[in-house]
């Protein structure tokens, strides 16, 4: 088979994305089915690599192109797919079209939907080019079988995801932007250090051939330096305990499709290079460093867990049970066993379906209430759009790992391959892993379920820190014990706040039933009085509220076209996770040959 | 006697010579007026393409040159030259010309300006390019100072002919004193290496410290100063760490970066990108020669000089290049910043095996030289567009370039990401793992550290100037001035720059192929 599929893939959007520098005014009229026609076709593309891929062998690279680019730095460019970056490369082409799927499909005016040209400069033009960018950058990490022309891909996506976090962000967006390339560019050149020593010692970049050697020509304290600089690059962009900070400030800053992109590929890309690159070509460092790496990992699994159940922000909490779930990734790997890595490698896939769609719709509350602080929603969103709530509770359901769902094998197989760990690795350490990581598992249930209730449950205007029913009850517990006196004084400032204006509404008995409640008809408050900070935006005046409340539209087309195939997804790959594993296995059994 | 002379060999600054004569008699003949002034710039142009056509010629002709030598009846060995033109003569040549032309097109939007004598900048430019190109060509330590000379000397004056201008005086004073010590400390050194060597000529100046051959005046008894019983005297290292420091001050390497700065800003920015790419340029030239060609056996001595002077000089140049609001004052300090990078890989020149001494870390150095070169030319370019319409040029007047001039924003933007070699830059990317690699290779990990954490330090300020390209001010209107379309020349520069630098960013190949084979 010819390497003209790889190759289309990387150069599609890269094409696609070139129009959008020279012609400006002529693809404005059709820039929303622009983007969508080209990462359309990338799927297309990716479909049909999918289809005629020789699922006899997986473990093969298949449709490679092997192309001198710059002899003088040994550089060729050399695509491939196998089975451990096949469903990375069709998760991406699938996240970055319904990406655009959910910015342009119906009439684009949605708020989230950032291509309508609005006023204050949402510059659609530059985000379709951006995404384009970016999309290029991701699938080619997953096609190189170059060692340096990964490192390019890699860092392709630097820029782009730059402006995707400073252009079209939050409110403190410059600043998380700025952390998360300076954190990110730091691993990776320490990676090309790294990865120049590899090259150094062996005198040849292509990844196949490096991994097919098992690390010969490379004396052990060589590979242990070099899997620590490789690894530290990977495992910041993972992101692993403790070098994840950048993350949740990205994440919480980033628009819907940045932090969907983000943490449904961006993070892949780490753990993929520990698949590609760190294990198979390093075997005897990485044997040296991963207890070490598996130390790391639970204890981001446990600290993810908990810093979730202090956060108060719903993108940021879903940011760090992305830390938590790449520490189930991390700890397959650093296990070395079959079913370890098998399990890093679904947990990966999986991690992106969940998380890309919890991320989706959080972004899709954030846009109803204009805000995702958890407090302030105020629960109810069962009651008040009750196909958005329940999607949310399936989410976080397949997130915490419920068996049935894709979250569940990942998990499952990273913690027996920790029960036994490849044959050069202490045992007992490991078990003592696998028991924390359980715990790990059994707190993300829990962090998930406290906010599902106190987001999906109770009454939908019963926000009163105070209020004896369940929901915000609970949550203003929960926040306060863990989150500390900031979040205390905002309770606190709330409560004042809803002592002067809100108190009406507030203290009026709540219909215990999961209708909607209607707006009051009668309040002497004036609208400006309130402050956006003190009380939640849709609570806001009560006497717009009917308008208001029109504003607040359950699931729309665009978000269900997004939607509908992660949901489908996931429920397959929970269901049927032999799918995955059949591509997988002979290339986690190939990639770990000299160890097992 | 009479001696043959090459005169292909020195066709390039022959010709350079000739132009920059005509052009003051031009000057001085023709009554000045705008299309005396445009066509002065012309001629200029029209001297510096001729000279890039001989270099071209030399390159096709695939052999080396060489001409001044010693004649074979004085009973030297053959081969001792004073002007050789191989492989790394022709690199840096053709990078210092083409650089020129960049440089010439700016000038001839600086001058449209007027208020800058014409018929003198263009004389002086073509001086200091006659230094230039024949500094990378030099091969005995009297041609390399003089040449030296002739590519500062005429700086100072280029810097000072904003008249009526205290800042340019200012520039102009600081930019003369410092070389002029420099000038002074590296003569010193010069003297001591001939006292010692008794040779000019770099080559066999390398064989007498090296004892391979014997040097003038010793004892017949013992065949070498290496075979004495104590070795080289403690002076042949003092003559190379003062020929090190006269160096520092043309690259302005840490300690004696503190001009660039206030230099740059002072002058004019055509002698801005004048002093960080031509005149660095030929700095280079000159260390590289003296270290790789004259001093190679002495690599010990001052291997980790130069390892130290790099680390500080990256380090200073990006630290101080954080805190700046000027463009131009940012642009010095990461040049400064970039000189550390460039020097680099010379540490490990000596140490690197199985090619021949020096050639591929050298070539790693002057293939980075060549990429900096582009690129950092793209981005004066722009800063002079948009110094045209905002004086004060400090970053804040870039706020939404890229959405007022398109090709203005977009051509900086590129230029800066390749100056923090990320993709789509990918120039400076490779430009970056070609040093990095030849660090790596050369066992100086310290090094490779020190240079990662400096790339992820210069990435903070060449990614804020481009976020600000891309963020107009919030909430103003489009009253900051754009960029006028009205300076073709000034264009022309920056579309020339730009080519070079996506040109390399596509085929990296073209670089490598030109300096990494020298060895």
């Amino acid at each position: 088979m010819s390497g003209w599929l790889t190759v289309a893939m990387v150069a599609v959007p890269l094409l696609g994305a070139l129009p959008l520098l020279v012609a400006d005014d002529a693809l404005r009229p059709v820039l929303r089915g622009y983007g969508m026609a080209v990462s359309g076709v990338t799927l297309a593309l990716a479909a049909v690599m999918v289809a005629s891929f020789d699922h006899g062998q997986p473990a093969r690279p298949q449709f490679t192109v092997d192309l001198a680019w710059t002899p003088g730095l040994d550089l060729r460019f050399q695509l491939g797919v196998d089975g451990i970056s096949l469903p990375l490369v069709a998760l991406t082409a699938l996240l970055v079209f319904l990406c655009f799927a959910y910015l342009g499909w119906g009439g684009g005016t949605a708020p989230g939907q950032l291509l309508h040209p609005g006023p204050g400069g949402v510059r659609p033009r530059a985000l379709v080019f951006t995404l384009l960018v970016l999309e290029v950058g991701m699938i080619g990490t997953f096609l190189a079988l170059d060692l340096l022309l990964f490192f390019v891909f890699f860092e392709i996506v630097l820029i782009p995801m730059y402006f995707l976090i400073a252009i079209w962000g939050g409110e403190g967006r410059r600043a998380a932007a700025v952390k998360f390339i300076l954190y990110t560019l730091l691993g990776s050149v320490v990676m090309l250090l790294g990865l120049l020593l590899i090259w150094a010692q062996t005198g040849t970049l292509d990844i196949v051939e490096l991994a097919g050697s098992h690390g010969a020509g490379m004396s052990r304290a060589v590979q242990v330096v070099a899997f620590v600089a490789v690894g530290l690059g990977l495992a910041v962009k993972t992101p692993m305990w403790p070098l994840h900070t950048w993350l949740p400030d990205a994440h919480t800053q980033a628009p819907t499709v940045g932090s969907v992109l983000l943490a449904g590929v961006l993070l892949k890309m780490g753990t993929y290079g520990f698949a590609r690159i760190a294990i198979p070509i390093l075997p005897e460092g990485a044997a040296a460093v991963a207890p070490w790496l598996g130390a790391f990992a639970v204890v981001g699994i446990v600290y993810g867990a908990l810093a979730c159940l202090a956060q108060r922000d719903l993108k940021r909490m879903i940011a760090y049970s992305s830390v938590g779930h790449m520490g189930f990734v991390l700890l397959g790997f650093a296990t070395l066993s079959t079913a370890g890595v098998n399990g890093a490698l679904f947990a990966n896939v999986a991690h992106g379906l969940i998380t890309g769609l919890l991320f989706f719709l959080a972004g899709a509350i954030k846009d109803r209430y204009h805000t995702a602080d958890i407090p302030s929603l105020g629960g109810g969103l069962m009651a008040r759009l009750p196909r958005l709530g329940a999607i949310l509770t399936f989410a976080a359901i397949a997130s915490l790992g419920l068996p049935g769902l894709a979250g569940f094998w990942g998990e499952m197989l990273a913690l027996f391959g920790a029960f036994e760990p490849a044959a050069a690795l202490p045992r007992g350490l490991f078990l003592v892993f696998m028991v924390i990581g359980g715990l790990g598992a059994v707190l993300t249930a829990a962090y998930f379920l406290v906010m599902l209730s106190r987001v999906t449950h109770g009454s939908p205007t019963a926000v009163t820190p105070g209020a004896p029913s369940g929901g915000p009850a609970a949550s203003a517990g929960t926040a306060s014990t863990a989150g500390g006196p900031d979040v205390l004084a905002g309770v606190a400032s709330r409560a004042a706040g809803e002592s002067v204006t809100g108190r009406l509404s507030a203290t009026l008995p709540e219909p215990p039933d999961e209708q909607p409640v209607h707006p009051l008809p009668n309040s002497e408050t004036p609208p400006g009085e309130r402050s956006p900070h003190e009380t939640p935006p849709y609570e806001t005046p009560p006497r717009a509220g009917a308008a208001h409340r029109a504003e607040l539209p359950d699931v729309q087309r665009h978000e269900l076209v997004a939607w509908v195939p992660l949901i489908v997804l996931i429920l397959l790959f929970g269901l049927w996770p032999q799918l995955l594993l059949a591509l997988t296995t002979p290339a986690v059994q190939t990639l770990l040959g000299a160890l097992s | 006697m009479i001696q043959q002379i090459d005169y292909f060999a020195i066709a390039a600054p022959l010709t350079l010579a000739l132009v920059a004569g005509l052009v003051l008699l031009l000057d001085a003949f023709l009554p000045a007026g705008p299309r005396v002034t445009a066509g002065l710039g012309v001629a200029t142009l029209a001297g510096v393409l001729a000279a890039l056509a001989f270099v071209t010629a030399q390159a096709f002709s695939g052999r080396t040159m060489s001409t001044f030598c010693v004649p074979a009846r004085l009973g030297a060995q053959p081969g001792l030259c004073s002007f050789v033109v191989d492989r790394f003569t022709l690199v840096l040549t053709g990078l210092v010309l083409l650089a020129a032309v960049v440089i010439v097109l700016m000038s001839m939007t600086e001058l449209a300006g007027g208020g800058i004598p014409v018929g003198e900048w263009y004389f002086l430019l073509l001086c200091t390019l006659v230094g230039a190109v024949t500094l990378p060509a030099a091969r005995d330590l009297i041609m390399l100072v003089v040449a030296l000379e002739l590519v500062s000397l005429p700086v100072f004056a280029l810097t000072a002919l904003k008249r009526y201008d205290g800042r340019a005086s200012e520039a102009a004073v600081k930019l003369f004193l410092v070389s002029v010590v420099s000038t002074a400390v590296m003569l010193f050194g010069v003297s001591l290496l001939y006292g010692v060597g008794g040779t000019v000529f770099l080559s066999r100046l390398a064989a007498v410290l090296g004892g391979e051959a014997q040097a003038p005046g010793w004892p017949e008894g013992s065949s070498s100063l290496v075979a004495a019983e104590h070795g080289l005297p403690g002076v042949v290292t003092v003559g190379i760490v003062l020929v090190l420091a006269g160096f520092a001050f043309k690259i302005a390497a840490v300690p004696f970066h503190s001009w660039a700065a206030d230099v740059y800003q002072g002058a004019p920015v055509p002698v801005a990108a004048l002093l960080s790419v031509i005149s660095k340029a030929a700095g280079f030239a000159g260390l590289i020669l003296v270290l790789v060609v004259a001093l190679p056996g002495q690599s010990a001595t001052w291997a980790p000089v130069v390892a130290v002077v790099a680390a500080l000089t990256m380090t200073a140049g990006n630290l101080l290049a954080l805190r700046q609001r000027s463009a131009v004052r940012l642009l010095a300090w990461s040049s400064v910043a970039q000189s550390g990078y460039i020097l680099a890989p010379l540490v490990v020149a000596i140490q690197t095996s199985g090619r021949e001494a020096g050639a591929g870390a050298a070539g790693a150095s002057v293939a980075y030289l060549v990429i900096y070169a582009a690129m950092n030319l793209g981005a004066f370019a722009v800063v002079m567009l948009v110094s045209r319409v905002a004086p004060r040029n400090v970053l804040d007047d870039y706020r939404g370039l890229a959405l007022r001039r398109p090709a203005a924003g977009l051509s900086l933007a590129f230029c800066l990401i390749c100056l923090a070699g990320l993709p789509p830059g990918l120039a400076g990317l490779f430009a970056k793992v070609v040093v990095f690699r030849e660090i790596v290779e050369g066992g100086a990990a310290w090094l490779a550290l020190v240079m990662a954490v400096n790339t992820v330090v210069g990435l903070c300020y060449y990614v804020g100037w481009t976020a600000r390209l891309f963020t107009p001010e919030p909430g103003a209107a489009p009253a900051a001035p754009a960029v006028s379309r009205r300076h073709p020349a000034a264009w022309a520069a920056t579309g020339l720059a730009v080519a070079a630098a996506v040109l390399f960013s596509l085929a990296p190949q073209l670089v490598l192929d030109m300096t990494l084979l020298s060895g």
